[in-house]
């Protein structure tokens, strides 16, 4: 750091990073309280693929559900003490099966080259209309 | 001029085709897909700050397109243009105004990448429920576009003048040091 000068942040500099840290502990804020306000009792597992809703499934009811794909099992989502997760992928990263346990109302597990998209959701369909209430 | 710049684009890009390989070693560590240090930015912020925008934002897109076909797919291909067309107009933008220094530009960039792999997403999944992972890839995009921020510092720094074009490197070089050896 020879030439601190030239790399010192101007006022500009400062205001711009301030306001990006605020909006990220905003985003943080927001997930935070959507997550305080929504009860597993009454979360809904929506399992889709290709946008088409393929079941939807209680979130305190332990299950498993095998979405079909091509050759096979696409992938495998499991229902567990009120936790889903995939267990099994057919496709070559597993970027889905390490994404673990989601709980929480806004969750989702996705795994692109499938299509597959496992979301949590509230009974109002939104942790946001439990907030606003 | 041509041949010079030809030889410009083609080292760049070469070199961001063999970080974007380096990264895809360094397995996901993270729950969360989209999660990495973005290394490649490197070789956009360099030209950005030595070339121009406009050269920042060829050698990005043929950097993308060139890693979709040989380590991805048509997915991935959308996902790294959705981010690398906004983190490249954001980092332009604020480049122009004159008012940011390089970290700065470097952090917004990481962000806007991110954000705009995940508008991608929304559009390819149809679905409005990507508030946790706007979460996390806003926090590191900020971190990722520090590091590299303060990578590119270094090396700009260090890059010898003469190896891109004259009059491009204003402002940024004023000490001797990283000659060629």
């Amino acid at each position: 750091m020879n030439d601190r000068k030239a790399n010192a942040l101007k006022r500009s500099d400062l205001l711009l990073l301030v306001g990006l840290i605020a909006v990220g502990l905003g985003l943080t804020a927001f997930v935070l309280l959507t997550r305080m306000y929504s009860q597993s009792d009454d979360l809904t597992v929506t399992i889709r693929q290709n946008s088409q809703v393929l079941a939807t499934l209680p979130l305190d009811e332990d299950t498993t559900y095998a979405v079909q794909g091509e050759d096979g099992v696409a992938n495998l989502v499991v229902i567990e003490d009120g936790s889903v997760y995939i267990e099994e992928a057919s496709c070559p990263d597993k970027l889905c099966v390490k994404q673990g346990k989601i709980r929480y109302a806004g969750d989702s597990l996705i795994c692109l080259p499938n299509r597959v998209v496992v979301e949590i959701t509230g009974q109002d369909d939104l942790g946001l209309d439990a907030v606003a209430k | 001029m041509r041949a010079r710049r030809v030889a410009q684009y083609g080292l760049l890009i070469a070199l961001a085709m063999v970080l974007s390989y380096v990264e895809s070693l360094v397995p996901t560590f993270f729950a969360v897909p989209g999660i990495k240090l973005g290394l490649t930015n490197l070789v956009v912020m360099v030209a950005l700050y030595r070339m121009s925008g406009r050269d920042a934002v060829i050698i990005n897109l043929v950097r993308i397109l060139l890693v979709s076909i040989t380590f991805g797919n048509a997915f991935s291909l959308m996902y790294a243009a959705g981010g690398g067309l906004l983190s490249g107009a954001v980092m332009i933008l604020l480049k122009r105004t004159g008012r940011f220094q390089m970290l700065t530009v470097s952090i917004a960039g990481g962000i806007a990448h991110n954000v705009g792999q995940i508008l991608v997403a929304m559009a390819l999944l149809e679905t409005w429920q990507v508030s946790y992972y706007l979460l996390i890839l806003w926090w590191s995009g900020l971190a990722a576009g520090l590091v590299i921020g303060f990578l590119t510092a270094q090396v700009v720094r260090r890059l010898p003048a003469s190896l891109f074009g004259p009059g491009t490197a204003a402002g940024n070089q004023k000490d001797g040091k990283g000659d060629v050896k």
